[in-house]
């Protein structure tokens, strides 16, 4: 019946709350609470007078209403005809387009630059830092204005690929580099087209699963099969059957100068092909650092044990450095990757229409409706961001070391 | 016997080691190892040579040997030389510096740039006097007279209300003491202490100024924000940020590894929004929105308020990179601090953040360069920045037509800038690197 290890039950006190750590955390959780949603009621309730003073509400209804502006590069059928939200979609999408193939060229700069200024070649890692040093302390925004003045007062002019002495295209006169932008072929797709696309995916199945085949075989049996001559018949054979079978269903019509102008074929104007060199050259350069900070990563003792096992250097490469400098490599990359993306809405100081030129540019001047324009655009970029990054994570957990 | 045969050879000296062959040593050995050590690496570096000197070829001529610095149009660049036409350059010179900013007042910007290397000073080089410190807190408001102008005791009636805050917690609890519960008391100081500097900035701080303005008038001729511009507000914005980012990233950082679920969620939830946004779209809201969420009838300064935004921004990136710091110390720091009988802030101040600190400084200077960088992005809300004097410049007649060279010059400007952070960041990561790691 002793009491001793029971302390005495003292009255609760006030002071309890801030001196003692059982409570504390509590009063500091309760108060923050209390702050945070003040400051929220105080700027909401600012927002309804201040839109109610100037006779506004919130309505997203303009996303239905005729938008009545051109977007002179879309992927999408518009015209200006077409609904402020079709506009948007077509923003995103061009969004979309200049991040997918930002991000493709400056991976291959990116790999290029920073293997390259690994190199014992003196004066190739020197030029490596130097196009780094460059490009990583200069913003960006010049780096886009600076490219698209490249395009427009550097490349040939249109009126230059006519007359006498013409230029003639790339590729057999096909794609053609002009101070407008690019003109490339477009493929045309025509009946039984449909059939060829369907092979090709087929194939592509079929080769990632002989991939797979081979593997599990050769871990099995260690017999080894010559993989890549298989899948490279594999993707090239069944394809090429069915476009002759089916009478070439799919051709390319190729740009040619009618007029002033090209006519047929992809216009890629030259605001978009400014933006994606520009943010490739930018981008690239960060993502240099990043696979040389991967590759000196891995220890030299993972090299040496490797060619101790007698692996030749490919394989060494291929099947010990590589996978563990992927592991480095990867987080930061696609951090770049976000960045480029987000990057991209500067799009809007050399009139390419993004999703901030679109969303936030015309439609939100035309509609005069800034606070809903604002909130459908940073929600765009959230959610495209927050899928990439839960996408990152998922891949980070899957190559995470297991440690103990 | 053998002993008295004389010997037929002894060495008298050692024979000096003789100098390696000329094909591996000095310059030709080192060419040949590193510049034609084989077929591939030898075309690698006629290639790299012959880019190198393609770009001399045609930088060099342009820039230096053609260029023209005096002349009042391209028009009259072109009749001297057909180089790179600087003149334009030389005549704009203090529009990029300054936008327009009045001529006869251009001294104030220019004491405040000075002066704020002298606030700086201690927090760069540890050997500084600490009581520059002080300075150093009373800069931002001093800062901020000499450019904005206006009466001198506006700046100071704003350090008299943190003044008041200050009095409040630090002498109401003594007053109550015995009367009332310590803590409720310490409580209730801090609440007051709020309080009482809110509605001295709100109402107090114009009838101070006021008043004193009646009795002494002292004051610099006020300066409107839009004409600020050019470098001068790169600067400012950039400094802002700069200087406001670093504290709220650590405390940022600190909630986002808190225990309390709540702090932690409003930190994740701050930092991650930010990040996931592009810049643009919150100096938008900067431009357009933020005026709906302060009362009715408030008159706000766009530049602060993108100051505000930029600040915000850089912010959350600080959080991630110093979380980074704070994750990579190994937990025993953390035991050891709390085995000492630390409370957590005096663990943190003490223990964890000058390490964690450290261990990211180039994650933070890294922030910094970025942050500067993005300081161009406020051509878009209409601000005149380096890259929006551009425009006025091309749009006049004089000059219209020029690229490069306009170009080449903020380039070099950001260049130096930001190459400077960049290589102060390694000196100070080699000087407090003490061997730990």
């Amino acid at each position: 019946m002793s009491t001793t290890g029971q302390p005495h039950a003292e009255p609760f006190r006030v002071s309890q709350l801030l001196y003692d750590t059982r409570y504390r955390s509590y009063t500091i959780q309760i108060f923050a609470l209390a702050v945070i949603m003040l400051a929220f009621a105080w700027a909401i309730d600012n927002a309804v007078r201040n839109l109610e003073a100037l006779g506004k509400d919130i309505d997203f209804g303009f996303i239905f209403e005729t938008s009545a502006y051109d977007i002179n590069q879309h992927l999408l059928e518009y015209d200006s005809t077409s609904t402020h939200g079709r506009a948007a979609l077509v923003g995103i999408i061009n969004t979309i387009l200049v991040a997918i193939m930002g991000c493709i060229t400056a991976t291959a700069i990116g790999v290029l630059a920073g293997i390259l200024r690994l190199s014992r070649n003196w004066i190739v890692a020197r030029l490596m830092t130097v196009y780094i040093e460059t490009v990583r302390n200069i913003p960006v925004l010049i780096w886009i204005l600076f490219t698209v003045a490249i395009v427009n007062e550097v490349l040939p002019g249109v009126r230059s690929f006519r007359g006498e002495d013409a230029l003639t295209g790339l590729f057999f006169d096909s794609v053609f580099i002009t101070n407008r932008g690019f003109y490339i072929p477009a493929p045309v797709f025509e009946a039984g087209s449909a059939a060829v696309v369907a092979v090709l995916l087929l194939s592509i199945a079929a080769a990632w699963y002989f991939g797979r085949w081979a593997r599990a075989r050769q871990a099995a049996t260690g017999r080894i099969l010559p993989v890549f001559r298989v899948r490279l018949a594999i993707l090239v054979a069944p394809v090429l059957v069915a476009f002759f079978a089916l009478g070439s269903p799919i051709s390319l019509e190729i740009p040619a100068l009618r007029g002033f102008n090209f006519k047929g074929g992809i216009y890629m104007r030259d605001s978009l092909i400014g933006l994606w060199l520009a943010l490739s050259v930018y981008t690239g350069a960060f993502i240099a650092e990043i696979v040389r900070a991967g590759i000196l990563a891995i220890s030299k003792g993972q090299t040496e044990a490797a060619y101790a096992l007698g692996l030749r250097p490919g394989r060494t490469m291929s099947l010990v450095v590589l996978p563990q400098a992927l592991r480095v490599i990867v987080p930061p990359l696609i951090s770049q990757f976000l960045n480029l993306t987000k990057n991209s809405s500067l799009a809007i100081a050399v009139g390419y229409m993004d999703a901030t030129g679109t969303l936030g540019g015309i439609t939100l001047n035309q509609t005069g409706r800034e606070m809903e324009c604002i909130l459908l655009l940073m929600a765009f970029y959230l959610a495209a961001s927050l899928t990439i990054s839960a996408a990152m994570n998922a891949y980070n957990r899957s190559v995470r070391l297991k440690e103990r | 016997m053998a002993g008295e045969k004389p010997v037929a050879f002894v060495a008298e000296r050692q024979i000096p080691p003789s100098p390696p062959p000329v094909r591996t040593g000095g310059a030709l050995g080192w060419a040949r190892d590193n510049l034609f050590s084989g077929v591939f690496n030898t075309v690698a570096t006629l290639l790299s040579l012959a880019f190198v000197a393609y770009i001399l070829a045609m930088v060099v001529p342009w820039l230096f040997l053609d260029s023209v610095w005096n002349a009042s149009s391209l028009q009259g660049c072109r009749e001297v030389d057909d180089g790179a036409c600087l003149a334009v350059i030389n005549e704009r010179f203090l529009q990029f510096v300054f936008g327009f900013y009045p001529e006869e007042l251009r001294w104030r910007p220019i004491l405040a740039f000075v002066l704020l290397f002298v606030a700086i000073w201690p927090a760069l080089f540890s050997s500084a006097p600490r009581k520059l410190l002080i300075f150093s807190a009373l800069y931002p408001l001093l800062a901020y007279w000499l450019i904005w102008g206006g009466s001198f005791w506006g700046p100071v009636g704003a350090v008299v209300g943190i003044a008041i805050g200050w009095a409040c917690i630090r002498f109401l609890p003594p007053l109550v003491r015995g009367r009332l519960d310590e803590g409720l008391a310490f409580l209730a100081a801090v609440g007051a202490g709020i309080l009482a500097t809110a509605l001295w900035w709100l109402f107090g701080v114009t009838a101070f100024d006021g008043a004193l303005s009646s009795v002494v008038a002292i004051g610099l001729e006020p300066v409107e924000s839009a004409r600020l511009g050019g470098f001068l507000l790169s600067t400012i914005i950039g400094v802002s940020g700069i200087a406001g980012s670093l504290p709220i990233g650590i405390v940022l950082a600190l909630g986002r590894r808190s225990h309390l679920i709540l702090i932690k969620a409003v930190c994740v939830g701050f930092i991650e929004f930010i990040r996931g946004v592009p810049l643009i779209t919150l100096l938008f809201v900067a431009w357009l929105l933020l005026s709906y969420f302060l009362p009715p009838g408030t008159e706000f300064d766009l530049i602060l308020r993108v100051v505000i935004m930029v600040t915000a921004f850089a912010s959350a990136y600080m959080a991630e990179v110093i979380r980074g710091g704070l994750a990579a110390l190994p937990a025993g720091q953390y035991e050891a601090a709390d085995s000492l009988g630390l409370d957590y802030w005096k663990s943190m101040r003490l223990i964890i953040l000058p390490q964690a600190l450290k261990i990211s400084i180039p994650g933070i200077v890294n922030t910094f360069i970025g942050l500067f960088k993005d300081t161009t992005l406020v051509i878009i809300i209409g601000l005149l920045d380096p890259v929006g004097l551009l425009q006025p410049i091309r749009a006049d007649q004089n000059w219209n037509g020029i690229v490069w060279e306009l170009y080449g010059f903020i380039a070099l400007f950001f260049f130096i800038f930001c190459f400077a952070m960049s290589r102060y960041s390694m000196y100070l990561e080699r000087n407090l690197d003490v061997g730990h790691r």
